[in-house]
């Protein structure tokens, strides 16, 4: 990757201390049932959920270019799965073994879906939610759209419910956000974004397009189940209609589209902020929608980078970051390698960086 | 004779898919957008029929010709103020735009018209239920010859326009490519905001049909869409008598389906949905000389 005189690096100064916050901060998190009141914890258990969500969806449409109105099958299928699991073993067992299940079930779906591009491949998302869902009501022991409930949890005490809840939460949002995160700074990540870009353009330089959508489209699936199965460990109760909901994707896009498409940092962003307008003005019904659908068009249409986007072109800021660092150093090496940072960038435009770097780099040594 | 009846209902449901389906299939066709809110604007105009039979005490056709127009403008409107852009910015924009508007327009119509159930039927009189018994158990209701009859109109209504009329020429050589389309003089901007017009204003008629033959609700719209994409994709993506074939396909196959089980219906138009999308990916595959392994994706 070196040039004589550049140096290509992951990392700024101000990214390994924005990890190092962020670790300590999730390490921080982890004492908070111990401490916190019943509300707190029920609260952030929602909010690593709409993280895990959000994340999920971006890795789809902002990495792997898959916009998804369907994701909601997985989160249906992954409370059933717990549901059904439960009648054989112990209540949380059965959430994480039912989540792993539903996301399985993502890879013969991928099979079709994959082959549809843009807008189809969105509908036919929504045909498969459609039929999982229909699928699940078939079973006599859902009572159809009544539903039922995970009453296997009742053998857990209020309080211990509640903090396992939470640590399985976190857990889970660590374990998907940390599995992005080494995925998309692995050279798959740059296979990803590459088919983002162009799907044709990255196959004609022999990257595997169908194999690295179907990876990204199976991680999703897996978030968005596990996800549906600690949906259920807080809520309880399963009502079809609510877990095969539409209003997932929407949630999913907005936190998406405000907090920044294609940015590692816009869904958590997205999330929190989603999170905070919820808290606020309380999920109240029809205009909460209206508002919700209007704010994603907008953000669509006219920022369509997101909030972090914003953020990231006006101050350079990165704070997990996923491209490189190309800066030039000093040739005649006598004084400590001073580094410029020339451009951050993400992978597509390195070349034009190292370029750019290399300009500089004449600039200094013709002095 | 029970199978040939429920095989006779679904060519002739076929005819009402194939209107709700070719304002979407003319909308992909010429500017490359699924619009997911296809269905929503079909209910949007269900309800705006609805609407004026209700303050004017107008036969439901009269106000469904009314319709027609408010529902052109909207598409117009549509693409003016939302489309256009979105399409300037690549191929994510236009889907969550239009994801976006369905969200909205589903919230917005259930706050202005509440939840209930509604329906056209009442306001058709006899039409509503009379039909005409062919021979022995098979019966065929008059609202639905004249829904089938409606397609076969409306679908050669369009054919006729977009093969024979100087402007259906403008929109085919606009969708084939709208810049050298320019270079010859036609205005794509105009072009292409006439054929959303188009394509929204179908959804009036389909709004009709939808309400005459059914209850609906402002929640409506999803399915709608989904039955809408599946006849399009099963008759063939842009093609406009293929959406005719595809709607007869899936109105047969949610027919008998329904014969063996009450949610038959939607599973069986699903199941054919996907066998098509499965066969011909398949198809595909080994024609442009792939193998069966990597056809299946066994090998990633």
């Amino acid at each position: 990757m070196t040039q004589p005189g550049i140096r290509v690096t992951h990392w700024t100064q101000a990214s390994s201390r924005s990890v190092g916050f962020v670790v300590a901060l999730l390490v921080a998190l982890i004492f908070v049932p111990l401490v916190a009141g019943a509300n707190t914890v029920d609260r952030l258990t929602t909010l690593y959920l709409y993280v895990i969500l959000a994340a999920m969806w971006n890795a789809l449409a902002g990495y792997g270019g898959l916009v998804s109105v369907g994701q909601q099958a997985f989160v249906g299928l992954g409370a059933y799965a717990a549901i059904k699991l439960a009648a054989y073993m112990s209540a949380y067992p059965a959430l994480i073994i039912g989540g792993l299940l539903a996301g399985a079930v993502s890879l013969p779906i991928s099979s079709i879906v994959l082959r549809l591009r843009g807008g189809e491949f969105a509908v036919g998302m929504w045909v498969v939610a459609a039929i999982a869902h229909l699928l699940v009501i078939l079973d006599p022991t859902i009572n159809g759209e009544t539903g039922t409930s995970l009453l296997a949890l009742s053998a857990f005490a209020a309080e211990t419910r509640r903090a396992v809840n939470y640590w399985l939460s976190q857990g889970a949002m660590v374990v998907f956000l940390g599995l992005l995160f080494v995925l998309l700074r692995s050279r798959i990540g740059a296979a990803v974004q590459a088919i983002r870009d162009d799907e044709d353009a990255a196959a004609s330089v022999g990257v595997r397009v169908l194999a690295i959508k179907r990876l990204i489209f199976v991680l999703a699936a897996f978030g968005c189940a596990i996800a549906g199965a600690l949906w259920l460990a807080t809520a309880i109760t399963f009502q079809p209609r609510t877990y095969f909901g539409l209003q997932w994707t929407a949630y999913m896009i907005f936190m998406v589209i405000v907090g920044g498409l294609g940015r590692f940092e816009g869904p958590i962003l997205g999330a929190t902020l989603f999170f905070l307008v919820e808290e606020i003005f309380g999920a109240a019904g029809v205009w909460y929608l209206i508002v919700l659908g209007t704010t994603a068009i907008l953000f669509a249409l006219f920022a369509p980078r997101g909030i972090w986007g914003v953020i990231e072109d006006r101050y350079g800021l990165r704070l997990l970051p996923l491209g490189y660092v190309v800066s030039a150093i000093d040739i005649e090496g006598a004084s400590p390698p001073s580094r410029t940072p020339v451009r951050e960038t993400e992978g597509e435009t390195i070349s034009s960086a190292i370029k750019a770097s290399a300009q500089t780099q004449l600039a200094g040594s013709e002095k | 004779m029970t199978w040939i009846n429920q095989v006779v209902q679904g060519v002739l449901l076929g005819g009402y898919y194939a209107v709700l389906a070719c304002g979407l299939s003319l909308m992909f066709g010429v500017m490359r957008i699924i619009n997911l809110a296809h269905g929503d604007l079909v209910v949007l105009a269900a309800f705006i029929i609805w609407l004026i039979v209700e303050q004017s005490g107008a036969s439901p056709f009269v106000a469904t010709l009314i319709t027609l127009p408010v529902m052109a403008l909207i598409g117009w409107a549509l693409q003016r103020g939302l489309l256009e852009r979105s399409l300037r910015t690549g191929m994510l924009v236009p889907v969550l735009t239009t994801f976006g508007l369905a969200i909205v327009l589903q919230n917005a119509m259930l706050q202005a018209f509440g939840a209930d159930m509604r329906a056209l039927a009442p306001q058709i009189g006899d039409l509503a239920f009379a039909g005409w018994a062919i021979v022995g158990e098979i019966h065929v209701g008059q609202l639905s010859i004249l829904i089938f009859v409606a397609a076969v109109l409306l679908l050669g209504g369009l054919h006729i326009f977009l093969r024979r009329t100087a402007f259906g020429r403008q929109i085919r050589a606009t969708a084939e490519d709208a810049d050298v389309a320019e270079l010859v003089g036609v205005n794509a901007r105009a072009t292409f905001a006439a054929a959303a017009a188009l394509a929204t204003a179908t959804t009036a008629l389909a709004g009709a049909l939808m309400a005459m033959r059914a209850a609906y609700d402002p929640y409506s719209g999803p399915v709608q869409l989904i039955f809408a994409f599946e006849a399009v994709v099963i008759g063939g993506i842009g093609s406009i008598w293929g959406t005719l074939v595809g709607g007869i396909v899936l109105g047969v196959a949610q027919s008998l389906g329904a014969q063996f089980h009450a949610q038959g219906f939607l599973l069986a138009g699903h199941a054919v949905f996907l066998a098509v999308l499965a066969g011909r990916l398949l198809v595909d595959r080994i024609r442009s000389g792939e193998g069966l392994q990597r056809t299946l994706g066994l090998d990633s």
